[in-house]
């Protein structure tokens, strides 16, 4: 025990928590707005796979960082006015077009990989983000190492969150976004178009998603390699019920798998560790989230539209 | 915006040769409507008449396949309720169009803001509705979740969001069905008040106490088609009924009751959605339960199907108390059950009628022996009931999904009545059915009863209660009122009880919940 208080007093624990947590909330924001606009997303894991390569890819053939993270954004937004289209004017089943989104942009990612770099065996490497120190904060003790030197894509991830949580309780846009999700009728009886304000929501969310999976390659590593995101997309599915499709508790539970991930890591390395076989503490956040999930989900408000697709004129 | 005064005289909205197919089905058929300003038009017709389809039209939720919708004056494009909200078009559908996790406020100003605006203005705007309320009478709080709200509540909110929108043609469909007496009194002086400021109002019904007195003029819809156009200062409910029908009505003149031993009787029971309810069925008696919906109809029903048990209090069918209780045990014990949705929970829709049929009592012999269906049997019950309660379909290996409602009721009927059952419990058993329908169905029931049987009719229509029960409950917020035997109350007494008075015990709360009665008063008499 005194070892894991060791770890937790540590700064650069926490700045793995912020750092892990970075591509989560990205995907997580995505998630919520798409469910919030009465759309499950399934097609997360498979488009951060996407933006993960599309970014990297990018930035390998000689653009900017920033150009990357553009170009990340626009391929999620891709795949996602493909979800869009299937589920929202056609009325598809969300859960069969989601998962064909992941195999589908997974399977194009690794196959245009290799159609670019036929040869290599070691993924090559690019020049990511480096950690940016904010003026005054970052020279706070503990404190500044902690959680102020990250890299600019972690602040923005914040920043991001901040936005999202704006727009949809302060904006006129954000109204429209929870009334559809929640009965889509009443949108259209207000002279709004449910199937324009679904696919936006759609679109926007899964660029997000897209910078999401390139905070992997442009930020967290520098290259991109085959299962990389690995799983973290159904994460961010269980993170947007864990925060009760709320922003706010939606980061909130993406720093705390952050900080379970970060602890086990660091728990491989103890005396425990030596003990205990590794991939015992892999499971570690996996399970502490099924557990909190169980707590959490109890009373949650889900969007009563949630996978119902709206078919305008039918009785 | 739309306040600009219509041109004098000119007619605020006009439709001309609408014309709607759904499939093989002429929904509306070539009519034609002219609405004058500061006038209530009643649009009357039977349940699939194609009132609805006619207002979705105007509104924008369909496209019409033939005709033009004119608002004044100028043609509105198809098929966007955006247009006709704009021309000043303000519908309150029959199911509510509210998002519940929205506040009443957040519901009214939906849409009414550019999208990409980056504030709300939610202090102006409740302002603005708070006014509106006063104004017209509709007592509502803003800040409150819809999801919290009321039914009365809710349609003042839908309501409100047709006024905040400088609304001039109020659309309001089938307005009444979910409302107490009392509460209708409040909707109806919120309405006239719309129309002194020069509002006009279309009013979808088929109830034609509140057609005559509300409307001035009355349009009259049959299959699709205007069958007539009248004043109300020119005819009567009877003449509007056989519009409405057209055929003779004979509506059922119930004999006096002979009652007989208690069959089923309830002391002081309590369970899911009851308090302490006291109810005693008798033999040849009709009990009629009223109420506003959602009130404990469903878990009274659900008690005496067997779908759940009484966590205290006396329970006895025949003098004994039932033993393990279950739906099987229900019908097991006697009690024919014609639930409340016929769709849902009455027929499985992509079974056949025979399938249908024998729901019930599949498991037993003879339809079943040693675990083998015996399908020629199960068809043969189809068969005498389509034969002796007359519904019309191809034959009994029709799916029943194809059915109208009124011949799917009357399979239920022929469902439950074979069975001889001692205990009828009729939950809303003529909702949505053709008048035709109802006098059938009606008349089974009394049939049922002057043969002994007991029977508990729980309705939503008050005059349905009235016409065919020996004795009256009033059921609120769970718990029931005393018996009223025949003649001894009047609709607006029952209201009373329906808003939750009289009850005496039992704390506020639900009178907070269920008691919109007094607060749409409260905001009439605000005038």
């Amino acid at each position: 025990m005194t070892e894991i208080a060791e770890i937790l007093l540590t700064a650069s624990f926490w700045a793995a928590v912020l750092r892990i947590a970075s591509p989560l909330i990205f995907a997580t924001m995505g998630e919520l707005i798409c469910e919030r606009a009465g759309v499950l997303n399934l097609g997360i894991e498979g488009i951060m796979v996407a933006g993960a390569f599309a970014g990297w890819m990018a930035v390998y053939s000689g653009m900017g960082l920033w150009g990357g993270v553009a170009v990340a954004m626009a391929a999620g937004m891709f795949f996602g006015a493909l979800h869009a289209v299937l589920t929202v004017p056609f009325g598809l089943s969300q859960h069969v077009v989601g998962i064909g989104i992941t195999l589908l942009a997974t399977s194009s990612a690794y196959y245009a990989y290799r159609l670019a770099l036929p040869e290599v065996t070691s993924p090559p490497r690019i020049e990511p983000f480096q950690p940016v120190d904010i003026p005054g904060l970052s020279d706070l003790p503990f404190i500044g190492p902690a959680l102020f030197s990250q890299t600019p894509l972690t602040y923005f991830a914040f920043f991001t969150v901040l936005v999202v949580a704006l727009v949809l309780y302060r904006t006129p846009l954000g109204l429209a976004l929870r009334a559809v999700g929640e009965n889509p009728a009443a949108v259209e009886a207000q002279g709004l178009s449910v199937t324009a304000l679904r696919m936006g929501a759609v679109i926007v969310g899964s660029g997000l998603m897209g910078i999401g999976g390139a905070f992997l390659t442009l930020s967290a590593f520098s290259s991109f390699f085959f299962e990389m995101v690995n799983g973290r997309g159904w994460i961010c599915i269980a993170l947007v019920v864990f925060g009760a499709w709320m922003p706010g508790r939606a980061l909130l539970g993406a720093v705390l798998f952050a900080a379970f991930d970060a602890l086990q890591i660091r728990m491989q390395q103890t005396g425990l560790g030596a003990l205990v076989p590794y991939q015992v503490f892999l499971m570690i956040p996996y399970i502490l989230s099924i557990l909190a999930l169980i707590l959490m989900s109890r009373r949650a408000n889900v969007p009563a539209a949630l996978m119902v697709p709206y078919n305008k004129g039918e009785r | 915006m739309p306040s600009e005064a219509p041109a004098q005289g000119g007619p605020v909205l006009r439709l001309s040769g609408i014309t709607k197919r759904f499939g093989a089905l002429v929904a509306n058929d070539g009519i034609d409507l002219d609405l004058a300003r500061g006038e209530v038009l009643a649009l009357l017709g039977e349940n699939g008449a194609g009132k609805t389809t006619l207002m979705n039209i105007l509104f924008g939720h369909y496209s019409a396949d033939s005709g033009a919708v004119e608002v004044m004056g100028k043609t509105l494009p198809p098929g966007q309720p955006g247009a006709a909200l704009r021309a000043g078009v303000g519908m309150v559908h029959q199911h509510f169009t509210l998002a519940d996790n929205l506040t009443a406020l957040d519901n009214i100003l939906l849409g009414t803001e550019p999208l990409w605006k980056p504030g709300l203005g939610r202090g102006a705007a409740r302002a603005r509705v708070v006014a509106l309320s006063r104004d017209f009478g509709l007592a509502v709080d803003p800040g409150a979740m819809v999801a919290d709200l009321s039914v009365g509540e809710r349609q003042r909110v839908e309501i409100l969001k047709a006024l905040y929108r400088d609304a001039r043609i109020l659309i309001l469909d089938e307005p009444t069905a979910v409302l107490t007496p009392q509460e209708t009194d409040a909707l109806f002086e919120t309405l006239r008040r719309a129309v002194a400021l020069g509002l006009s109002v279309i009013f979808i019904s088929h109830k034609l106490h509140e057609v005559m007195a509300i409307a001035s003029r009355v349009l009259v819809l049959r299959h699709g088609r205007l069958v007539g156009a009248v004043t109300t200062t020119d005819t009567d409910r009877h003449k509007l009924a056989e519009m409405m029908v057209g055929a003779e009505i004979t509506p059922p003149a119930p004999s006096r009751a002979t009652p007989g031993a208690p069959l089923l009787v309830l002391d002081r029971v309590s369970g899911p959605g009851l308090r302490d309810v006291s109810l005693s069925l008798r033999a040849g008696q009709i009990t009629g339960l009223a109420g506003v919906s959602g009130n404990g109809q469903g878990a009274l029903a659900d008690l005496l199907s067997g779908l759940a048990t009484p966590t205290a209090g006396r329970f006895e069918i025949a003098g004994n108390p039932p033993g393990a209780w279950s739906p099987r045990a229900a019908i097991a014990a006697g009690i024919g059950r014609i639930p409340e949705d016929r769709h849902r929970t009455g027929t499985i829709a992509d079974f056949s009628l025979t399938e249908n049929a024998i729901l019930e009592t599949y498991a037993d012999a003879p339809v079943s022996r040693s675990g083998w269906m015996d399908w020629t049997h199960a068809r043969q019950r189809a068969e005498g009931i389509i034969a002796q309660y007359d519904v019309r379909c191809p034959g009994p290996q029709t799916r029943i999904r194809l059915l109208s409602g009124g011949n799917m009721q009357k399979l239920i009927l022929g469902r439950v009545l074979g069975e001889n059952p001692r205990v009828i419990l009729a939950n809303q058993p003529v909702r949505g059915l053709d008048i035709g329908a109802v006098t059938y169905v009606q008349n089974q029931l009394l049939a049922a009863r002057d043969a002994g049987a007991a029977i508990l009719l729980i309705s939503e229509d008050l005059d349905e209660i009235l016409t065919l029960s020996d004795v009256i409950h009033v059921i609120s917020a769970g718990r029931l009122s005393p018996a009223f035997p025949r003649g001894t109350m009047k609709p607006a007494d029952l209201g009373q009880w329906m808003a939750g008075h009289g009850f005496g015990d039992h704390g506020n709360e639900e009178d907070r919940k269920t008691g919109q009665g007094d607060k749409g008063q409260g905001g009439s008499n605000a005038a």
